[in-house]
């Protein structure tokens, strides 16, 4: 038998894929409506957009509009909000990354410490449970807690001699107050994903340590870290990544006419921009170049990632 | 007590250790169940105790007009049952959309698994944003439908791939292999022989989306105007966030009556609308991990 030239191997591959896809039918048919949706609801969005660039009529619909550049960025970057809009989106993603990225890890180190089975999953279904509380919810006890007034926690603040603060309306405390209640509630169920790594390190290396005498901080620090360190390393890029990305929901219900100047950040502003005040054009504007700076964020996080020989998302 | 394992070979500092890892460990917890427990207490105490800080962990002088008050309120019974038909409907159509997407990704012989998730990737880093979604539903004319809040979040990619992951991992090939040779269609093997065995995955799946549809308020917020259409958290915002209740207390009784009265509600509800996801959770515990630890190893 000779060689098959390119053309036939071509030709046989085209007709194997056809006939895989004729065996498989039925599994093209269960995955349709999955991509359907991916589609229209993921990939369409995106091809909307080219509005950030346009000024959009909706008689005209999303294509017909007419193109204006770069006009609906140059006015966000010229407007008195950029700044501060900037400036506490980075804020509020540099302390919960400073703040809230260690606490897990801590957190799973020690509860992997815990040698009795039945402690160790009453502290892990205790810690897991705010993460199940709503955030309206979350706003609201904040909110009862911190009440100047009848707040608990400024009647603590009371015994202990000291004054309340009005935490709510005061914007230096805006960033504490909202990076605080969320280690609260997420701390624990961030958690697992370390301690599932922790279970994943051979027994072997402690049992080896052990012999040689080491402690159980030696060990910890010599064995439980760099076994988790990859870990640590891909939750760190895409935490990185995600640092002008604050989230809507809970900066929305804790924000007032008071801390605004404090807590007002990209996604509250292109909710007020474009859902409240119909500048559609604008507010996609602003929320891509959001976009844009978190994915120039977490490439370069992963190449420096990559480049230090650690581990990296690719 | 059994002595000479590895356990009782413990050095003094190991034994310090352990000490100083409890007393962490419960310093966390406390700080951590505290302001549960608080809210549960002061649910049912006498809102002048809770107020001047008398009450400050066991409940005093209990009283349950705080529930009284939340179950005689309309806007509250509509939204729960509203919040109970959107969870239900919602997590109906995330599971059915989950398992039919998962399973075919599952297969090692389907051509064009890999584009699709590559396709499922990207949307995990870049989104067309909040408003061009806003504008499709919009011109679907879902706005102010169940629909909105539904339908732009049928399905969450990451767990098609916990769940695909999961079907890879722990059914074995070879039970697949004999029944398409017994001529079983890809249909009745899901349903016969893959979804019995992935009871575990099914239980995560069912947690996270209908706890997910409980607490969900956003979308109701851009989505809908029509108030009987409200979910439970809309109305719990109004209560929580915006203080826009002052009418429940009722008007007969003083003004300071009706501030103290207002707190109770307060915590009345959070306990009424949390109850059945904290109740919930514990069971199914014990699955999580497992999926959480998939979605770790293949993220």
């Amino acid at each position: 038998m000779g060689a098959l030239s390119a053309t036939e191997i071509r030709q046989l591959n085209k007709r194997s894929v056809w006939k895989s896809f004729l065996k498989n039918w039925r599994l093209y048919v269960m995955l349709a409506p999955v991509i359907v949706y991916l589609l229209v609801f993921h990939y369409w969005p995106m091809y909307g957009i080219q509005l950030a660039f346009k000024d959009f009529f909706a008689t005209k619909g999303i294509t017909g509009s007419p193109w204006v550049g770069f006009k609906h960025f140059q006015r966000f970057f010229d407007s008195y909000y950029f700044w501060r809009l900037l400036k506490n989106t980075l804020g509020i993603g540099l302390y919960e990354l400073v703040v809230g990225f260690p606490v897990p890890i801590m957190l799973a180190l020690m509860i992997n410490e815990v040698r009795h089975n039945f402690y160790k999953r009453f502290i892990q279904t205790v810690t897991y449970m705010p993460h199940f509380l709503s955030t309206v919810v979350l706003a609201g006890m904040i909110m009862i807690f911190l009440d100047p007034n009848t707040g608990i926690v400024s009647l603590f603040i009371k015994l202990l001699g000291g004054t309340p603060q009005s935490f709510l309306t005061e914007p230096a405390w805006f960033k504490t107050v909202f990076v605080l209640s969320g280690v609260w509630q997420q701390m624990g169920w961030s958690s697992i994903i370390y301690l599932a790594a922790l279970s994943g390190i051979d027994p072997q290396l402690h049992e080896a340590a052990r012999v040689d005498g080491a402690s159980r901080l030696q060990r910890i620090w010599h064995i439980n870290i760099p076994g988790i360190m990859p870990t640590i390393v891909i939750l760190l890029i895409l935490k990185a990544g995600s640092i002008l990305g604050v989230g809507f929901e809970k900066v929305f219900l804790l924000q007032n006419d008071l801390n605004l100047q404090s807590s007002d950040v990209i996604s509250t502003f292109v909710y007020r921009s474009g859902i409240q005040q119909a500048q559609y054009s604008f507010a996609i504007a602003v929320d891509l170049f959001n976009s844009v700076i978190n994915l120039i964020l977490l490439v370069t996080v992963n190449f420096i990632a990559r480049k230090a020989g650690g581990s990296s998302l690719w | 007590m059994v002595k000479g394992g590895g356990i009782s070979q413990q050095t003094r500092g190991d034994r310090a250790f352990d000490w100083i890892n409890y007393a962490l460990l419960a310093i966390v917890l406390l700080i951590v169940l505290y302001p549960l427990v608080f809210v549960l207490s002061a649910s049912i105490s006498n809102p002048q105790a809770v107020n001047s800080g008398q009450m400050w962990l066991l409940p005093k002088d209990i009283t349950f007009l705080g529930y009284e008050k939340v179950f005689q309120n309309n806007e509250i019974l509509t939204g729960y049952l509203n919040t109970i038909m959107y969870t239900i409907l919602g997590t109906s159509i995330n599971l059915v959309m989950t398992i039919l997407a998962a399973y075919p990704l599952s297969r090692r012989d389907l051509v064009g698994r890999n584009v699709v998730m590559a396709l499922f990737v990207v949307t995990m880093f870049f989104s067309g944003g909040l408003i061009p979604s806003y504008l499709l539903v919009k011109n679907l004319g879902m706005l102010n439908t169940v629909w909105a809040l539904i339908i732009p979040g049928a399905v969450s990619f990451w767990n098609i791939i916990i769940m695909r992951t999961f079907f890879q991992q722990s059914i074995p090939n070879e039970i697949q292999e004999a029944a398409a040779i017994d001529g079983t269609t890809d249909f009745q093997l899901l349903l016969k022989i893959i979804l019995p065995l992935s009871m575990p995955i099914l239980a995560v799946m069912t947690l996270f989306y209908s706890v997910g549809h409980w607490n969900s308020y956003f979308n109701a917020l851009i989505y809908l105007t029509d108030q009987n259409k409200f979910p439970l958290q809309l109305v719990l915002r109004s209560i929580l966030v915006q203080n826009t209740m002052s009418e429940m207390a009722g008007s007969s009784t003083s003004m300071t009556d009706q501030v103290l009265l207002t707190q109770t509600i307060k915590y009345s509800v959070i306990v009424v609308a949390n109850l059945p996801v904290l109740m919930l959770y514990p069971f199914l515990q014990k699955y999580f991990t497992k999926g959480v630890m998939i979605g770790a190893i293949k993220g």
